[in-house]
């Protein structure tokens, strides 16, 4: 496997009128070739602001990317120039929004929207470029391609512009994309499309994924590797079938035992996890999930614990783990 | 034993009009939001209602509590048919039935303190005689919700979705209702959270003998929390039956579909699993299918299922299916 994306340390405050918000403090990750890496948390938990830091979206003020070295293909993003950047992103790292109905152009044809990134990136003729719109929308499965080229994005339905936007996606034969929760706003029959798309194409092109998301179903299905968000902090990373498998943070513990399942055919009761995210307003002591924590010490209050590895691809940021 | 019927719902539309032309206003088609809807509910379950998005489930809660007026149809609750009567009736029946709304953010007046949101319902239905017996039943309901009286005093833009979510469930309970929709009541909320108010949910029915219509698009909870489970497609039910056997027995093609949709979260058993992908989207409840509903994406359908559309009928005792093929 060759290293595809190496995140260090990376940190990104908000500086709001009521203190300084931490939305992501310092987390390290690697990306190989052609992998699924699915990261996992609630809202607020700093999934989507640290994706987003990655490629300079973060808009500043009132973001700040405070701190970290993002390399990709060993060349740092964060010190890149904002021309130069803008190279990279859209061409070999592009992005899928959770939002189809908000992330198109609404007075832009689908075609446009599609060829632009051809034309500006890979310097492509308005003919070959459009050539590759049609086997793209060919591709992501939109039927009549030809004739929907000349469509505006209200014309499609939810689903079939999440399609677009895949496409969109593709265009430059990215080596990453980052799909920041592509069908959380989707219907469950749209959402399985969706999906089988994606595990498709995964399969044809090699691209890598950052899947990021808040449902433990679709990551089951998707990702080669989970790293679990909380507050701001990675506090658990594991292969997919290990994570789910043997979960050691109590976090990662919790959500799952929270969820029902379809196929379960006896009642269980839920476990909730009590109380609710904190407020990420200042400095937190101590680990963040303290408060909710059933097996929280005095060390957990005074001391936030590092990743820990505590087996083969299992890291784990908590003092008591569970074994 | 014999179960009681709590709520009888009889062929039950609702058609909002479409209207075109600026100064010739005229009506040019219908929404069939809910088209054609029967079935009860027995006192103390919890029936879901579930659906895709667009499907009508929201508005056939709605029309049930008249909310909105329904075009055809009968509602009965306790034997009474709500449809005729006054809004002055419907407003005291109302007590009686009450709803938990889907976004936590919305649904409570942000001008408002807890004590006044919570209390409200009961001064509008005279069941306090006094301020003091007021402030005592807002604190009740708050225990009873799980939030400390100490915020009482608090405006709902001091509190998470979690638990915004329990004020509105303490306001819906305020004046001891039979009845609840609980309408989407967790999908705006966190992982984490929506299984606390679930149980608190379980809880509040088995303590007060509540009876819920409870609507969502999510059916491991669907399945989870209901006693029965009735299916929407495009303003009709396709199935209704109990729980255990809508997910062991399913016989519409729709809802097989909708449940080889839903994710597991297990790897081992998610990869194993076959899909069955519906082609297409839904159509548009303006101008719906001649024969079924779900003859445009069925997997299996025939010549019969694109003229006539199927009767809801009884094909197993308890087990409701409108499907030709079955």
């Amino acid at each position: 496997m060759t290293l595809l994306l190496d995140v260090k340390n990376l940190e990104t405050k908000f500086l709001t009128v009521d203190g300084v918000v931490n939305a992501v403090n310092g987390i390290s990750y690697q990306v190989d070739k052609g992998e699924c890496l699915a990261i996992v948390g609630e809202s607020g938990s700093g999934k989507t602001v640290g994706v987003l830091s990655l490629i300079g979206l973060i808009q500043s003020p009132p973001g700040k990317v405070s701190g970290g070295e993002v390399l990709y293909k060993g060349v740092d993003l964060l010190r890149l120039r904002s021309e130069e950047l803008r190279k990279i992103r859209g061409n070999e790292i592009s992005m899928v929004f959770q939002d189809p109905m908000t992330s198109l152009n609404p007075v832009m044809k689908i075609g446009g929207q599609i060829t632009e990134s051809l034309v500006y990136h890979q310097s492509l003729s308005q003919q070959q470029a459009r050539d590759r719109a049609l086997d793209l929308l060919k591709m992501v499965g939109i039927p009549n391609a030809v004739d929907r080229l000349g469509d505006y994005p209200h014309q499609f339905s939810g689903g079939m512009r999440q399609r677009v936007m895949i496409a969109i996606a593709l265009a430059c034969s990215p080596d990453l994309i980052i799909a920041d929760e592509p069908t959380t706003a989707l219907d469950v029959t749209i959402q399985a499309q969706i999906l089988d798309l994606v595990k498709r194409l995964q399969k044809e092109i090699t691209t890598a994924v950052i899947w990021i998301s808040h449902d433990l179903g679709v990551v089951a299905g998707l990702a080669d590797k989970v790293h679990v968000m909380y507050a701001g902090y990675i506090v658990e990373k594991a292969t997919v079938n290990d994570l789910y498998a043997s979960p050691a943070h109590p976090y990662t513990h919790g959500l799952l035992n929270s969820l029902p399942r379809l196929d379960l055919h006896k009642k269980k009761k839920l476990k909730a996890i009590d109380g609710f995210p904190p407020n990420l307003i200042g400095k937190l002591k101590g680990c963040p999930f303290t408060p909710r924590c059933a097996y929280a010490d005095e060390r957990c209050r005074q001391e936030n614990p590092e990743l820990i590895n505590i087996g083969k691809d299992h890291e784990v940021a908590c003092w008591n783990f569970l074994r | 034993m014999e179960k009681k019927i709590l709520l009888s719902i009889n062929q039950l539309k609702l058609y909002f009009p479409i209207r075109s032309g600026v100064i010739i206003n005229r009506t040019s088609g219908y929404i069939k939001a809910v088209d054609d809807i029967s079935f009860d509910i027995y006192q103390g379950e919890t029936l879901g209602l579930v659906g895709e998005s667009g499907c009508g489930k929201t508005t056939a809660g709605r029309a049930i509590l008249q909310l909105y007026h329904p075009t055809a149809g009968d509602v009965f609750f306790n034997g009474t048919n709500l449809v005729n009567q006054s809004p002055e009736e419907i407003r005291k029946t109302r007590r009686y039935m009450q709803m938990i709304f889907q976004d936590p953010y919305a649904s409570l007046n942000p001008q408002m303190r807890v004590s006044e949101i919570v209390g409200r319902p009961l001064r509008v239905h005279k069941t306090v005689s006094s301020k003091s017996e007021e402030n005592d039943m807002v604190n009740e309901l708050l225990n009873m919700v799980g939030l400390q009286t100490t915020y009482r005093d608090r405006y709902p833009h001091e509190f998470s979705g979690g638990q915004r979510q329990r004020i509105g469930i303490a306001r819906a309970l305020a004046t001891r209702p039979d009845f609840i929709v609980c309408d989407e009541p967790i999908s705006a909320l966190d992982v984490s959270i929506q299984a606390q108010v679930i149980n608190l949910l379980e809880k509040l029915q088995e303590d007060l003998k509540l009876t819920y219509l409870f609507i969502a698009h999510d059916l491991s909870m669907i399945r989870y929390i209901s006693s029965r489970v009735a299916v929407m497609y495009l303003g009709k039910i396709m199935e209704l039956t109990t729980s255990e056997d809508l997910y062991e027995n399913p016989m519409h093609p729709y809802t097989l579909a909708l449940l080889s949709a839903v994710p597991i979260p297990d790897p081992l058993v998610e990869r194993q699993r076959k899909r069955i992908l519906l082609e297409g989207d839904v159509p548009s409840p303006a101008n719906p299918p001649i024969g079924c509903n779900f003859s445009t994406r069925c997997p299996m359908v025939t010549d019969l299922c694109r003229k006539v559309d199927p009767e809801f009928r009884e094909v197993t005792p308890g087990h409701w299916v409108a499907c030709h093929l079955v």
